[in-house]
């Protein structure tokens, strides 16, 4: 197994690196700020590391002033209280006034793990993507979490870059070759387009190592960009393949799978064979470990191959 | 721009008027809230309190004014046309298919708004973020003013704000209450009294400063003291009475959102006319 590291380990050091190279940014927190690293701001300017407290409505909305004096600014908290107790925020004041607001919160899916249902956030890529104006990246893993707050950093207007707790493989080289819009193909087949977000990215690679041993070529592709999403090198996946497998650690309503299945609704033809969305199936989450977690939600490497093999 | 108190008279008197022309073309929206707060905004733009270049709406070194009570915007809509921000005969869109003047104030589309609200409760977060982040560039000379209504004070976020900026120190934070009372279901104290209002501010770290909202040079003198202390956050608390000026709107609560039929409307302004003999900035 490839070295461990969690996506939100990117975000302090990613915002560090950011101001070194001259961006002005702050990073609004709701006492969280040692989970989400964003602390790790102050260590180069204190009054860049705003903490307001347990307060998210008002992380937010100061988030949203601060920006509105030239600022770029990152808001975190988890991501269950850092979109969804702040939906209205982040809709009437940063996305309506169209604001340089990032918001950048961390523990979200089920990888939570001991916190539970409470804390696991499976509905956020939804309530996001919902939101006129907010782009939204998913990345798989640290050094992709890395670009995508790069991303988002050097792109005027809201974004929402979503990241987890758990510490998860290693995947990408490098934090190059990212772009906003730009799925990434990381292994070519010819017989099934596995399209994946987050950690689901290298489950799917290990189902596809296993789906090659039973003669099943699947293509992997790295989606990313979930708002707004890779439209032609997924159609031409698709076109390729026939058959679509989606996976994410989300909701299957209003999520990736949801936003491939709009996609493939509007070109029709292309899809020989039924549409499967791996994902939390209109369900809260549960105590337990990452992989007690993702073999009860049908989300861990075995599901991801058993589904395929059904569909094949 | 600056008036004496005379012709302030006369601006607000004429910023009545507009409220209840555009209300009533409109068909819809809120005069009851609007009427409140039209000495506080006219002396905030009129008085000498506000800082702005209506030819350079994005002027760096401005005064920021925040309405929170986002669905007062007939108020600001008319402040910022008699300001000069854009053309007065502009007035007559409100809330029309393809206006620039949303039924609440959306600053992607006419200058002069700095932030979208209407969503209650946001502006003095906002508000907030603005006093941190102009004190952090040492634009200290640059004001926030920020004007909410008493019911609008419900909402919890106002308090993380008011948490916020005490602990911040936010000496260049001025937090203007409308307070007429009333609200959608009826009088405040009957739906959800806010209790010893000055005596919370206070203790969550604010000067407060108590004035009758109506009172132009009360008013003045408020955002004079309010501009002189410096070493925290201020709440100008202003008892007003909502739908004032109007004699069939003030204190009722079935004003808050409702437009004037036509008599009405012929009948308010006649009670507007020469109610001031001051000085009109534009033609009614």
């Amino acid at each position: 197994m490839a070295d461990k590291k969690a996506t939100r380990a990117a975000y302090g050091e990613t915002l560090l690196e950011l101001l070194a190279e001259g961006v002005d940014v702050y990073a609004v927190d709701a006492d969280l700020s040692a989970s989400t690293t964003s602390i790790r701001l102050a260590e180069a300017d204190p009054k860049r590391h705003i903490n307001v407290g347990i307060a998210e409505q008002n992380m937010i909305g100061v988030a949203a002033g601060l920006s509105l004096t030239g600022k770029t600014v990152f808001t975190g908290s988890f991501a269950v209280f850092g979109t969804g107790r702040v939906y209205d925020q982040i809709r009437n004041t940063v996305c309506y006034s169209n604001l340089n607001v990032k918001i950048a919160p961390t523990h979200a899916g089920i990888s939570v793990g001991p916190d539970g249902g409470s804390h696991q956030m499976v509905e956020d890529i939804a309530l996001m993507s919902a939101l006129p104006r907010m782009r939204v990246l998913v990345p798989a893993d640290y050094l992709s979490a890395k670009a995508a707050i790069r991303i988002a950093a050097m792109t005027p207007g809201p974004f929402y870059i979503r990241m987890g707790r758990a510490n998860v493989p290693l995947l990408y080289e490098s934090e190059k070759g990212f772009e906003l819009g730009k799925a990434r193909v990381l292994r070519s087949g010819c017989d099934v387009s596995i399209i994946a977000c987050g950690v689901e990215v290298t489950l799917a690679l290990q189902a596809a190592d296993m789906l090659a041993e039973a003669g099943i070529q699947a293509e992997v592709i790295d989606a990313f960009s979930i708002k707004p999403l890779d439209e032609k090198t997924l159609l031409a996946s698709v076109q390729k393949t026939g058959a679509v497998v989606t996976a994410e650690e989300h909701s299957v309503i209003g999520g990736l799978g949801s936003a491939v299945a709009s996609l493939l609704a509007k070109n029709p033809g292309i899809l020989a064979k039924p549409l499967c969305q791996i994902g939390v199936q209109d369900r809260f989450g549960i105590s337990g470990e990452f992989d007690e977690l993702f073999k009860e939600y049908g989300l861990d490497a075995q599901s991801i191959y058993d589904t395929v093999v059904q569909l094949s | 721009m600056s008036y004496d108190e005379k012709e302030l008279a006369g601006i607000a008197n004429h910023m009545r008027r507009d409220i209840v022309k555009m209300i009533t073309l409109a068909g819809s929206g809120h005069p009851g809230g609007s009427l409140s707060a039209v000495e506080l905004v006219a002396t905030l733009f009129f008085g000498d309190v506000l800082r702005y270049r209506p030819d350079q709406p994005d002027w760096p070194l401005r005064d920021r004014f925040i309405l929170s009570k986002g669905h007062a915007a007939p108020v600001l809509y008319t402040a910022l046309a008699n300001a000069g921000y854009f053309n007065i005969s502009e007035l007559s869109t409100l809330r029309k298919f393809g206006s620039r003047l949303q039924g609440h104030p959306d600053r992607e589309r006419l200058p002069g708004i700095e932030v979208s609200t209407g969503s209650l409760g946001q502006g003095l977060s906002i508000a907030c973020g603005l006093a941190y982040g102009l004190r952090a560039s040492n634009q200290h000379e640059q004001k926030v003013y920020v004007l909410l209504g008493d019911g609008e004070l419900q909402e919890g976020q106002v308090w993380e704000a008011a948490l916020f900026a005490a602990h911040q120190r936010l000496g260049n934070l001025k937090a203007i209450i409308d307070y007429n009372n009333l609200q959608i279901d009826g009088r405040l104290e009957a739906v959800m009294g806010l209790g010893d209002i000055a005596g919370k501010f206070t203790a969550f770290g604010f000067k407060v400063i108590e004035i009758d909202g109506h009172d132009l040079p009360a008013i003045k003198q408020a955002y004079v003291d309010a501009a002189a202390c410096q070493d925290g956050p201020v709440a100008i608390i202003a008892h007003t009475v909502k739908g004032k000026g109007v004699s069939f709107m003030e204190d009722q609560v079935g004003w808050h959102g409702k437009a004037p039929s036509d008599a009405q409307c012929d009948e308010a302004l006649s009670e507007l006319k020469g109610s001031s003999d001051g000085k009109e900035p534009t033609d009614g």
